[in-house]
């Protein structure tokens, strides 16, 4: 039976591919290929999975294929299947077919109704593959799929200007959880010297074994993993972007944010549950990080005054629950309860609409003035403080902003003195002179040779930051991005000398894409005029083919799974050693800063309302 | 106390402020109006130059969507050129043609509103409205919510403002982030005025700042306005002020600059140096103007022509059948107008009418075990009476899912793992087979089938809240004469009428309450059909009726109905007391209504392309039917899509025609009426009602994303009187486009059947009647009685017009016609109606 599983990932794959395939007027075509493929999964799976049940549920575990080898790295997708992906599969396959099939009719005359499906489906085949996923690697292939597609779906209306921004934001923060997962990859390489399998780790004693020596890797592994799932699960101290994702169709807010791409979190951590498994403390932290998100998530829901967000934040009280039942390694309640939070969660997002008529008669028979509540038996000043405190989520939103998004855009501004000119003076001969010391690496002292990667990489982050707070020079922005690469690439030579078969592999997408990129911007610029990042220009709307090579080009730049960069990435990773902590943050600063500043790039210049016809615009505020 | 300070005078700047906010009530009376009633004293073409130039609001369709038009044979070019004629003279008639058809304009202005906000972000550097928004819309939507929050706002008694400022002196927690604006708050003299000293500087920018700051989100403060104008258009009365939106705005936009700034910053006025613009200056019609608004009045005339030709070659002798099957009542409403025709089409020997839909009897209705009182009767009246249910089933079935306990947390965590898979259940259930459920608004369910009323009062009347319990006799008399004499139906009785008023059914529309009927305020009118026939089938109030003229049978038996627009459904009243005699006549007419609405619901499928239109009409009948109570479908119905008539006279005048669902119909017969006085009666509440709802159309459609609410599919519901997008939008007021996508902009023509001289010696005894008319927000043509010549109305007069239109076609067989058409349909003349 193990040999039907690359079937699952495939047939959504195939679905998203001939989605793409047919005219954005055709809608009949369009919703039959969605929910006969949907449909068709979701009946191959109870299948599969009743087969599986009544063949006393073994763990399965296929290797599928190896996308890059060195003697001492091995870059593999491996597919893994047990009780954990049999309840997410279910949940997930109900949901997409119940979803699609809901759309069909809801989003009858919606101009963005082939792009609606074509999201879905590779939502769906990212989730199918997260959930299938046998190693980290894998399992971050899909993680990636669902950050780009919540960014899309959250960014539907992309005339508007509150979508556009919002999608931005989340997709910013989820990639906090991106680098959480990269550095637990960085250092389970370390730690096990290979990319360990979710089956391997099932084998106690080894994991064990390796732990006794390395106990702080061990730790520093399990926080990355639960940062990682803080973030898609909407736990503290990251709870504010999930209310804000409720922007797109009612259909998709629920699949996403109500019931599936939260839960992938929580996911996460069953699966990796048995590594750490044994080490307490991490386990007493996540139930901590659960029971603090489910109280301040409640308080925050209790005040919320209108529906989507009262629903997101009890969803994410509930998840709270499921982290502290995990923690207190409960995982089969946690299954199940995260079953019923997903369904009950999406029911009530797609009835939304009907609670004022509901609510309303309901008053209507029932009315009392008003309704003592728990809150109203605390001392007044007690009362109070905690109600503003909670219409003011908790500062969790200005946390955000404080911490993590405003440091950014500091240190970027410091660099605003530098113009097109002056950078490309600076950087080009520094970049030479660098690539120079690399060939001749051997000749330099030690004590030198030593902090070399790590200035170079900072010299990258520097241009990361420099290309995310720009805000004239769209050029300026896009090469520096790009040129952070190399940066990192250089830097990391210093640290091992690594093939060049490794360098085309990292660098080589980036230079595509980054071409590509390139004369995108340089064919807008001519077109267009203005494409400065001041503000949003929304040239999607008269240029739809650009905007989407534009968006794959900078999916090819960030190291999404498109082009080999993605596997340049890791292995760059790879080459940097677990004491390296500082190299370590610098490397994944740049790349948290370099993905928002692609995105930002592509936002600015092809969303939001389209600044040449401000009389079809939408307000602002809408 | 108002203070006079120099040019600012805050009392009239906020008065005028709300003037020109948006007027949408809380979604529970969702009301139409003209959605720029305050440029009804303008007209039309020159408020909408004006509200475009103000406000940047697009008020007609755009150039390219004309021409388009017109190269689909939507506008006809015989029209163009009379239009041109008339306005231009004959002798520029290619040149205009050019300009119209040819020239190319490239006509970009930017609206004045915003001109001085604007400077913060150009001076200042900060994007105050971001800053400030999130937090506004949560306390305001907070504060007046009506039933989502599990934990209410902690003070509420004492208005706005002075709840925030209770609030804050007794709380560790600040709304503010910075120590000034929170003093301010607490000082309790901070007026508009002050902080705008603060905040601008230059007194003469005041008034403008204002107006930017408040049509930032013209949602929100619409709102405000509504619920400080009209406390009860909330279930729970919260008190709130415009004044106290904007000095808590003005707050927030202090807090806002101490905090990004650590240095004192200039006020904003100190930067601007440019002479500044008033807003609502108005501006000169320019050669684009006058093109559009050729092309505006091509457009409408192109349908209206069709129409009068239709009418003036209707036959005139149509008279009312000799033997009456049955005579039935309806609404003026746009939807009634082909349920009517399906009934005369099936049924030779019955007759309708049309009045607007409370049939002349206002009152409130309370339901049994209900804690409020409905208004069912058009919005500006006041009613004295009420009427109560009696044996009524209160609330019916519940839903776990809506209970507020499923979000809390220890609750919530029992809820998830029993009621979730119970909910992925029946979302499989609604999505393949779908049916009523509690989450439904149902027309049906507000009165209970069975139930008694309390329609007439007792001796001596009883009051409760002011309301006199039931109508007296002479009350009764008065509302019944009304409205038979008004519909000119004196004498002539069938022995069956019914009295039939309608409501709509649907499921995830919050917009539920805008498809039941307009003038019962947005509720089913089965009740009133009910309290009408109760009294018309009185005895006493016959014998005196009979004294004024108004002679009703004694074998005359009138049935109330109600009939449900989206599923096509209909409900009589009452049925157990109908006499033996009666029983097999209203078997029969009840097969007809049944037949009807089958054709009717089938003749609706047409534009409703996610329903199949093929098949026999009972069968399409059942497709609508689930569609209505399905929950993935946006579109119930379409509503008053398309309206575009309103016709006021005899049946005969438009019996014999096709006109697809778009005339607003009252019966009037200008015989029993030669002065004009119920002509008037019938005017007054026409104009405001048909012409609201067209305009409210017509803005919602030209400029769906500022006037309009955008596409519905992603609308949060924010304390249950308002809709927004996402977590921190504005408030959307205005209709979706799901509800406009297939109207065309056309202005309400308004066809009536009088002389041209009574009409306007009507018309003149009512100035904000007539102002509808005299500023061309609705167009008016009037049509001889006697000889069908068509006069139309402008600029105070009547002038004659001459049909441009040839032969009105004739229509054999529909059916295939609503199998294959979903664009608008040509004026037929339809043989089955033919004498």
């Amino acid at each position: 039976m193990i040999e039907i599983l690359p079937l699952f990932i495939l047939l959504p794959l195939l679905g998203f591919v001939l989605s793409l395939l047919i005219p954005a007027k055709s809608e009949n075509w369009l919703s039959r290929i969605a929910f006969t493929i949907t449909g068709t999964h979701f009946f191959l799976i109870v299948g599969f999975i009743i087969y599986w049940l009544f063949h006393s549920y073994p763990t399965l575990n296929i290797k599928e294929l190896v996308l890059f080898k060195t003697p001492t790295y091995e870059f593999f997708i491996d597919f893994y299947f047990d009780k954990v992906s049999a309840v997410y599969l279910f949940v997930g396959a109900f949901l997409t077919f119940l979803v699609t099939l809901y759309s069909r009719d809801y989003l009858h005359r919606e101009p963005g109704y082939k792009r609606f499906f074509n999201t879905i489906l590779l939502f769906y085949t990212g989730y199918v593959l997260t959930v299938f996923s046998g190693n980290l690697e894998t399992l971050f292939i899909g993680w990636e799929i669902l950050g780009v597609t919540s960014f899309l779906l959250i960014a539907f209306y992309r005339d508007r200007y509150l979508p556009v921004k919002n999608a931005v934001k989340v997709f910013s923060v989820y990639r906090i959880g991106d680098v959480g997962l990269i550095l637990a990859m960085w250092m389970s390489h370390h730690l096990f010297h290979e990319n360990i399998t979710f089956l391997k780790l099932n084998n106690a004693e080894m994991v064990n074994e390796h732990f006794q020596s390395h106990s702080f890797i061990g730790v520093f592994i399990a926080m990355m993993i639960l940062m990682a799932a803080c973030v898609k699960s909407a736990q503290l101290p990251f709870s504010s972007w999930l209310p804000r994702a409720m922007e797109g169709p009612t259909p998709s807010s629920a699949i996403f944010y109500g019931s599936l791409s939260v839960h992938i979190g929580v996911f996460l951590l069953l699966r990796t549950f048995p590594f750490w498994e044994h080490q307490y403390s991490v386990r007493i932290l996540f139930g901590l990080i659960g029971l603090s998100t489910s109280i301040v998530a409640t308080f925050i829901a209790r005040v919320q005054s209108s529906v989507k967000t009262q629903i997101a934040y009890s969803s994410i009280a509930q998840i709270g629950l499921i982290f502290i039942e995990v923690s207190f390694g409960l995982n089969d309640l946690a299954l199940y309860h995260f079953a019923g939070n997903a369904f009950l969660r999406t029911y009530q997002l797609l009835v939304s609409p009907s609670v004022v008529a509901y609510k309303i008669r309901e008053q209507f028979y029932h009315f009392v003035p008003r309704k003592q509540t728990l809150e109203d038996s605390f001392p007044k000043r007690i009362e109070y403080s905690f109600y503003i405190l909670s219409l003011k989520e908790w500062n969790l939103d200005t946390f955000m902003y404080k911490y993590y998004w405003n440091p950014f855009k500091w240190a970027g501004n410091r660099l605003s003195f530098l113009s097109f000119n002056k950078a490309l003076y600076l950087f080009v001969p520094a970049y030479l002179l660098a690539l120079i010391t690399s060939f001749y690496q051997d000749d330099i002292p030690v004590y030198i040779h030593h902090y070399l990667a790590e200035i170079f990489a900072l010299i990258g982050l520097l241009m990361v930051l420099k290309a995310f707070t720009e805000r004239r020079q769209t050029f300026l922005s896009w090469f520096l991005v790009i040129f952070n690469h190399f940066w990192v690439a250089l830097a990391i030579s210093f640290n091992e000398h690594f093939g060049w078969k490794e360098t085309v592999f990292y660098l080589g997408g980036i230079t595509i894409a980054g071409t590509l990129g390139f004369i995108i911007l340089r064919r807008m610029k001519k077109l267009e005029g203005n494409i400065d990042l001041d503000s949003f220009h929304g040239h999607v709307l008269k240029h739809p083919k650009m905007a989407l090579f534009m968006l794959i080009a900078c999916l090819g730049v960030s190291g999404f799974p498109i082009t080999p960069t993605f596997i340049g990435e890791d292995l760059i990773f790879s080459h940097i050693h677990e004491n390296q902590i500082v190299l370590a943050v610098m490397a994944s600063f740049s790349f948290i800063v370099d993905g928002i500043a692609l995105i930002r790039i592509y936002a600015r210049v092809f969303l939001g309302p389209h600044l040449k016809s401000p009389e079809d615009a939408p307000y602002r505020s809408s | 106390m108002k203070k006079e300070h120099g040019s600012f005078n805050e009392f009239d700047v906020l008065h005028q402020i709300k003037h020109y906010l948006p007027a949408q009530a809380p979604l529970k009376d969702f009301i139409h109006h003209n959605t720029l009633h305050a440029f009804q004293h303008l007209n039309f073409f020159e408020a909408c130059r004006l509200a475009n130039s103000s406000f940047g609001y697009k008020t007609s369709l755009s150039l390219k969507e004309y021409r388009q038009l017109y190269s689909e044979g939507k506008i006809n070019p015989e029209i163009i050129k009379a239009c041109i004629n008339r306005r231009k003279g004959e002798e520029n008639l290619s040149v205009w043609l050019n300009k119209m058809i040819e020239k190319e304009y490239h006509s970009l202005t930017l609206p004045k509103i915003g001109s001085v906000r604007k400077n913060w972000k150009k001076f200042y550097r900060i994007d105050l409205d971001s800053l400030v928004f999130p937090i506004l819309f949560r306390t305001l939507c907070s504060y007046l919510d009506q039933g989502i929050s599990i934990w209410n706002f902690p003070v509420h008694h004492k208005g706005f403002l002075s709840s925030l400022r209770e609030m804050e002196k007794n709380s560790f927690v600040s709304l503010f982030k910075t120590e000034r604006a929170k003093n301010l708050l607490l000082s309790s003299t901070c007026s508009i005025h002050s902080l705008l000293e603060l905040l601008v500087g230059k007194e003469e920018l005041y008034e403008d700042y204002l107006y930017d700051q408040q049509f930032a989100h013209q949602g929100w403060s619409g709102m405000v306005s509504s619920i400080e104008d009209n406390p009860n258009g909330l279930l729970d009365h919260k008190k709130i002020s415009l004044h106290d939106l904007i000095v808590f705005e003005l707050l927030l936009e202090i807090d806002v600059l101490d905090n990004h700034f650590t240095d004192i910053w200039a006020p904003l006025g100190s930067r601007i140096k440019t002479e500044h613009e008033p807003l609502m200056k108005p501006i000169m019609e320019t050669e684009f103007h006058k093109v559009l608004r050729l092309w505006q009045e091509a457009y409408e005339w192109s349908f209206y022509d069709e129409v009068l030709r239709g009418i003036q070659t209707n036959p005139l002798t149509i008279s009312s059948p000799s033997k009456k099957s049955f005579q039935g009542l309806f609404c003026i409403d746009d939807r009634e107008c082909s349920i009517r025709r399906h009934l005369e089409l099936h049924d030779s020997n019955c007759e309708t009418f049309g009045t607007p839909g409370f049939f002349n009897v206002e009152f409130y209705f309370k339901p049994e075990h209900g804690k409020f009182y409905d208004k069912v009767c058009p919005a500006p009246m006041t009613p004295k009476f009420l009427v109560k249910e009696i044996g009524g089933k209160g609330q019916g079935d519940t839903d776990a899912n809506f209970h507020k306990q499923t979000n809390s947390l220890f609750f919530g965590w029992f809820i998830s793992q029993t009621l979730g898979p119970w909910s992925a259940f029946k979302l499989f259930l609604n999505i393949f087979m779908p049916r009523m459920s509690p989450a439904t608004a149902s027309s049906f369910k507000h009165m209970h089938h069975k139930s008694e009323l309390s329609i007439e009062s007792s001796n001596p009347p009883q009051f409760e809240h002011g309301m006199q319990i039931g109508f007296g006799i002479d009350d009764m008399v008065q509302r019944v004469e009304g409205l038979l004499k008004s519909i000119g139906l004196q004498n002539n009785f069938a022995q069956l009428v019914y009295v039939v008023g309608h409501g709509s059914s649907s499921v995830n529309n919050p917009y539920y309450s805008a498809y039941d009927c307009g003038a019962c305020s947005g509720r089913p009118g089965g009740v009133n059909a009910r309290v009408f026939c109760y009294m018309a089938n009185h005895k006493e109030v016959r014998k005196r009726l009979a004294e004024r003229g108004v002679h009703i049978p004694e074998e005359t038996i009138f049935i109330g109905a109600l009939q449900d627009t989206a599923t096509d459904e209909i409900a009589f009243y009452d049925e157990d007391k109908l006499g033996e005699n009666y029983l097999q006549q209203h078997l029969q007419n009840k097969k007809t209504f049944a037949q009807a609405l089958d054709n009717n619901a089938k003749e609706r499928s047409r534009r409703l392309v996610t329903t199949d239109s093929s098949g026999s009409a009972a069968l399409v009948h059942e497709r609508i039917k689930r569609r209505v109570v399905s929950l993935f479908e946006p579109r119930p119905e379409l509503n008053h899509a398309t309206n575009a008539l309103c016709i006021i006279g005899r049946r005969g005048l438009s019996k014999g025609l096709f006109l697809d669902r778009r005339a607003f119909m009252n019966s009037y017969d200008y015989a029993t009426d030669p002065d004009g006085k119920y002509l008037l009666n019938i005017l007054k509440p026409a104009a405001p009602v048909c012409g609201g709802i067209n305009l409210e159309y017509y803005f919602s459609r030209v400029d769906n994303q500022k006037l309009g609410a955008g596409t519905k599919l992603p609308h949060n519901v924010m304390g249950l009187f308002g809709l927004a997008n996402g977590a921190d939008g504005d408030l959307r007021p205005g209709l979706p486009i799901q509800m406009i996508e297939v109207h065309d902009p056309l202005r309400l023509l308004m066809i009536v059947e009088h002389f041209p001289e009574v009409i306007l010696n009507s018309l003149s005894q009512s100035p904000e009647t007539y102002e509808w008319f005299k500023n061309d927000w609705i167009k008016l043509v009037a049509v001889h009685p006697e000889n069908r010549n068509l006069y139309y109305f402008e600029k105070g007069e009547f002038h004659p017009y001459q049909t441009i239109h040839s032969e009105t076609q004739l229509l054999e067989n529909a059916e295939n016609l609503f199998e294959n058409n979903i664009e608008n349909l040509p004026v037929y003349q339809l043989k089955g109606l033919m004498v």
